[in-house]
C-alpha cells in the first residue's frame, strides 16, 4: 500500500513549466529519495504534497483518499532553507508550531519533554533561538517536524548544517521513525546518504521524472557488467569477449584493471581465465554508485 | 478558527512582551502628562519678577509704563552710555532706551538686556510705546483719543447649529480640534501598525520559517492572525495609553493641588498657552466672562460624543484594516529593507494625500471634495472623521462604512493573493507587472 500516490502532476509557471506529468507511488514505511539537479522541480513537487501550492493537473492521493486539508497534521515536512523566529524562546516556539500541526498544549508539551530528555537539551527551553548555534537551531527544526507524530515525514537536504556527529545522530532518528512505520521522503544531494538510507527512489530531472523504483533495483538496471581485478603479470591474451578498458599501475608493484564483459557471459569463466594468465589478488564487480547513476541518469536526458 | 486564534495569540503575545512595546506605553503618557502639566508647575511656583529700567530721553512715556506683577519699571535720567555701563550692576534685567527721534523713527527704539528678553516682554513694551506715539500723533492732530475709542466696535459672534432639538450652542473651534485630533491619530496609528504589519511578514520570509508555517496553516490564515494580533495589539496601546495619561495626569496634579486650591488649578489650566491667549503687558487680563476651559468643555459637551467615538473606532479599524493588507503584501513582496521604499510609496499616497486634504476639508466640511473623499475606502478614514465632528447625515456615514468595509474585503483579497505568491519567492525584486500576475496564479 502506498501512503502517497501523485498522478500526472503538472505545475506551470509563467514561463517555466516546474513538474511535467510527475507521476510516483511512495510506499508506506520506506525511505524515499527524491533526486535530482538543482531546479529540477523537487521542491516545487514538495510544496504540492504539502498543500503550500497545488498542482495546474493532476491528482495527489494521501492514503488513497484526494490530499485534503485534513493530511495536513499527519505530514512534518523540514524545508531545505529553514528558519525560526529569532526572537522566541525555543520552548515557547516548538509549542507554537506543534499546536498549528493540531496538537494539544498539554500533548505537545508531553512529546517535546521526550525529546528534550533525548537529545540533552532541557537548558535551551528558555533561551532564545538567535543565541542557539547553527546546529543546534537545525536540532529544534528537526524535534518540530517530527514531534506531531507524522505519518509522512518530508526532509530536504536534513543533514546541512550538522556536523558529522550530529549528522549521525539525525540518521539514527531517521531509522528509528521508520522502524516505527513513518514514511520518510528524503530530498538530497548527498549521493553517499541516499545510498546508506534510501529503499527506493525517484529522479527528476527537467521537471519530469526520469528514474523511478527500489534502489536495489535501480542499481541492477545500471549495473556496466565490469570488473575490476588487481594483479600481477601481463594482461593480454584473454578471450577476446572480454574489453579490457584500461589497466593501471598500483604503487606495490601490482595493476589494477577494469574489464567488461558480454551481458550473458559467466562471471565465472571470467576468473577463470585470469587466473590462467595472470596472479590475481583482488577481484570484484563495479557495482554502480548512486552518483554514477545520477551522472548517468541526468546526463542521459536529451537536450532540447 | 483556531488555527487564526493561535497565530493572532503569538502575533499578539511577542509583540506585548517586548521590551520596546512596555518602553513605549509607560514613557508616552508620562510625556503627554508632562506637557500638560509643567507649565502649570511652573505656574505655581510664582513669577519671577523683571525690573526694568527706563531711559526716556524724550519724557513723553512717563506713564506709558504699568507695573504688573512680572515686570516693575523704573524711569531713570542717566545717560544711556552711563547706563549701559553700569547695568551689570544696576540689578535690572533689561534696559530700555527710547532715544528723542523715537516719534520720528519708531525703529530706533532699543532694547538691551544680558539675557535675550522674551518675545512676550518685548512686544509688550513695543505695543506700549506704539500706542504712546499713536496717541501723540492724534493729539498733534487734534484728534482725541477717546473720539477715535468710541469709533471702534468690537464684533464677535457665538454660533449656533439649528438642529431638530432646537438651536443649541455650537463651536466651530471644537469640531475643528477634536476633528483633527481624531484624524491625526488614525493617520498615526494606520503607519505605525500597518508597518508593524509589514515588518512581521518580512521578518518570516527571510527567516524562511515562513515555509514550515504554511506546509501547516493556510497563507490566508497567517496573514488575518498577523494583521488581528497587530491590531489587538494597537487597541491594547491605545487604551493603555488613555489609562495611563489620565491616572499619570490625576496622580500628579492632585500632588500638585497639595499647596494650591482646586479653584485656582483649573484658573491655571485656562491660562495655558494654546488654551488663551498669552497676556501682554499693558493689557493684563482683568475681564472675562468665562474662563477659555469652560468655554472648551461647553463647545465639546455640545458635539456628539458617543457618535465621535463610535466612528473613530470603526474607522480607525477599518483603515488600519484597509491599510495593513497592502502592508502585508508588501511585506511578502520584497526581501530586503532597501526594496521596501518602492512599493510602500504607492501605499501611502492615499494615506497622506487624505491628511493633507484634512486641512482644506476642515474649512469646508460640507464641499463636493470632502464627501467624494470621505466615501472613497482610502481615504475615508481620515477625511470623514475630520468631518463628523461638524455634523454628517446618517445615511452618507453608513455609506462611507459600507464602502470601507467593501474596500477592506477588496484589499484583503488582492493582498492575499500577492501574499501567498510572494513569501514564497525569493531572489530578484519583482516588477509591478510581476505582482499583477501573482494575482491571478491559480492557488
Amino acid at each position: 500500500m502506498n501512503i502517497l500516490e501523485t498522478r500526472h502532476i503538472v505545475k506551470q509557471y509563467a514561463q517555466h513549466r516546474a513538474l511535467d506529468d510527475v507521476s510516483i507511488d511512495i510506499p508506506r514505511g520506506q525511505i524515499f529519495g527524491l533526486l535530482g539537479p538543482n531546479g529540477a522541480g523537487k521542491t516545487s513537487l514538495i510544496r504540492i504534497i504539502n498543500q503550500i501550492t497545488g498542482p495546474d493537473e493532476g491528482e495527489v492521493f494521501f492514503d488513497g483518499k484526494p490530499l485534503g486539508p485534513e493530511h495536513i497534521s499527519r505530514i512534518g515536512y523540514l524545508p531545505e532553507e529553514r528558519g525560526l523566529y529569532k526572537k522566541m524562546k525555543v520552548g515557547e516556539q516548538l509549542l507554537y508550531l506543534a499546536q498549528l500541526k493540531g496538537l494539544s498544549e498539554r500533548q505537545a508539551m508531553e512529546k517535546l519533554k521526550a525529546w528534550f530528555i533525548k537529545f540533552d537539551i532541557k537548558t535551551w527551553w528558555t533561551k532564545n533561538v538567535e543565541d542557539l548555534s547553527k546546529g543546534m537551531q537545525q536540532k529544534i527544526q528537526f524535534v518540530a517536524t517530527v514531534l506531531h507524530e507524522p505519518d509522512l515525514i518530508i526532509l530536504d537536504e536534513p543533514f546541512s548544517g550538522f556536523d558529522p556527529i550530529n549528522a549521525n545522530l539525525i540518521k539514527d532518528e531517521i531509522l528509528e521513525l521508520r522502524e516505527k512505520g513513518s514514511t520518510i521522503i528524503f530530498s538530497t544531494h548527498r549521493m553517499e546518504s541516499v545510498e546508506e538510507l534510501c529503499d527506493h527512489i525517484a529522479l527528476i530531472n527537467r521537471s519530469k521524472k526520469v528514474l523511478d523504483g527500489p534502489k536495489k533495483a535501480i542499481k541492477e538496471q545500471f549495473k556496466t557488467h565490469t570488473y575490476h581485478v588487481e594483479y600481477q603479470g601481463v594482461l593480454n591474451d584473454l578471450n577476446p569477449a572480454y574489453t579490457v578498458l584500461d589497466k593501471k599501475p598500483l604503487e606495490d608493484g601490482f595493476l589494477r584493471a577494469n574489464i567488461r564483459i558480454p551481458r550473458d557471459a559467466a562471471v565465472n569463466e571470467l576468473v577463470r581465465d585470469l587466473i590462467d594468465h595472470v596472479n590475481v589478488r583482488a577481484f570484484g564487480e563495479n557495482i554502480p554508485t548512486m552518483n554514477d547513476i545520477f551522472i548517468k541518469a541526468v546526463g542521459e536526458v536529451p537536450t532540447t | 478558527m483556531k488555527i487564526i486564534f493561535l497565530i493572532l495569540k503569538r502575533e499578539y503575545l511577542v509583540r506585548v512582551k517586548k521590551k520596546s512595546f512596555l518602553i513605549m506605553t509607560l514613557v508616552t503618557p508620562l510625556l503627554v502628562s508632562c506637557i500638560w502639566l509643567i507649565p502649570i508647575f511652573f505656574a505655581m511656583r510664582g513669577i519671577d519678577q523683571k525690573k526694568i529700567e527706563v531711559i526716556d530721553e524724550t519724557g513723553k512715556f512717563e506713564n506709558t509704563f504699568k507695573n504688573t506683577k512680572e515686570l516693575v519699571f523704573q524711569t531713570v535720567k542717566t545717560p544711556v552710555e552711563q547706563a549701559k555701563k553700569d547695568f551689570g550692576k544696576s540689578g535690572y534685567d533689561a534696559l530700555v532706551h527710547i532715544p528723542v527721534s523715537i516719534l520720528e523713527n519708531p525703529k530706533s527704539l532699543k532694547i538691551y538686556a544680558e539675557k535675550n528678553v522674551s518675545l512676550d516682554v518685548k512686544s509688550g513694551i513695543e505695543k506700549a510705546i506704539e500706542q504712546e506715539i499713536e496717541n501723540i500723533r492724534l493729539l498733534d492732530a487734534g484728534i482725541d483719543r477717546k473720539v477715535l475709542e468710541s469709533t471702534k466696535v468690537d464684533v464677535s459672534s457665538d454660533t449656533y447649529s439649528l438642529s431638530d432639538e432646537g438651536e443649541k450652542d455650537s463651536s466651530s473651534g471644537a469640531a475643528t480640534g477634536i476633528g483633527y485630533l481624531c484624524a491625526f491619530i488614525i493617520y498615526i496609528a494606520i503607519f505605525i501598525y500597518g508597518v508593524q504589519v509589514m515588518r512581521g511578514v518580512m521578518e518570516e520570509k527571510t527567516n524562511r520559517i515562513v515555509e514550515v508555517i504554511i506546509s501547516s496553516v493556510k497563507p490566508f490564515q497567517l496573514m488575518a492572525g498577523k494583521i488581528t494580533g497587530v491590531a489587538l495589539v494597537g487597541l491594547t496601546q491605545f487604551l493603555l495609553w488613555i489609562l495611563l495619561t489620565f491616572g499619570i495626569s490625576s496622580v500628579m496634579s492632585s500632588f500638585l493641588g497639595e499647596s494650591v486650591g482646586p479653584q485656582k488649578r483649573v484658573e491655571m489650566m485656562a491660562q495655558q498657552p494654546g488654551v488663551s491667549q498669552a497676556p501682554t503687558v499693558e493689557k493684563p487680563k482683568t475681564e472675562q466672562k468665562s474662563s477659555p476651559m469652560t468655554t472648551v468643555l461647553k463647545a465639546v459637551s455640545t458635539l456628539n460624543i458617543p457618535l465621535i467615538i463610535g466612528c473613530f473606532l470603526l474607522y480607525f479599524i477599518g483603515g488600519y484594516l484597509i491599510y495593513s493588507a497592502l502592508f502585508a503584501a508588501v511585506g511578502s513582496a520584497v526581501d530586503s529593507d532597501t526594496d521596501v521604499q518602492q512599493f510602500m510609496f504607492p501605499i501611502t499616497i492615499p494615506l497622506v494625500l487624505s491628511f493633507i486634504m484634512a486641512q482644506f476639508v476642515i474649512r469646508e466640511p460640507d464641499g463636493a471634495v470632502a464627501f467624494w473623499m470621505s466615501m472613497i475606502p482610502f481615504t475615508s478614514p481620515i477625511i470623514m472623521m475630520v468631518r463628523i465632528p461638524f455634523g454628517v447625515p446618517a445615511w452618507e456615514i453608513v455609506l462611507s462604512l459600507t464602502l470601507l468595509m467593501g474596500g477592506f474585503v477588496g484589499t484583503a483579497w488582492l493582498a492575499a493573493r500577492i501574499y501567498r505568491v510572494g513569501i514564497l519567492m525569493y531572489g530578484k525584486k519583482p516588477s509591478y507587472k510581476e505582482l499583477v500576475k501573482w494575482v491571478f496564479y491559480k492557488a
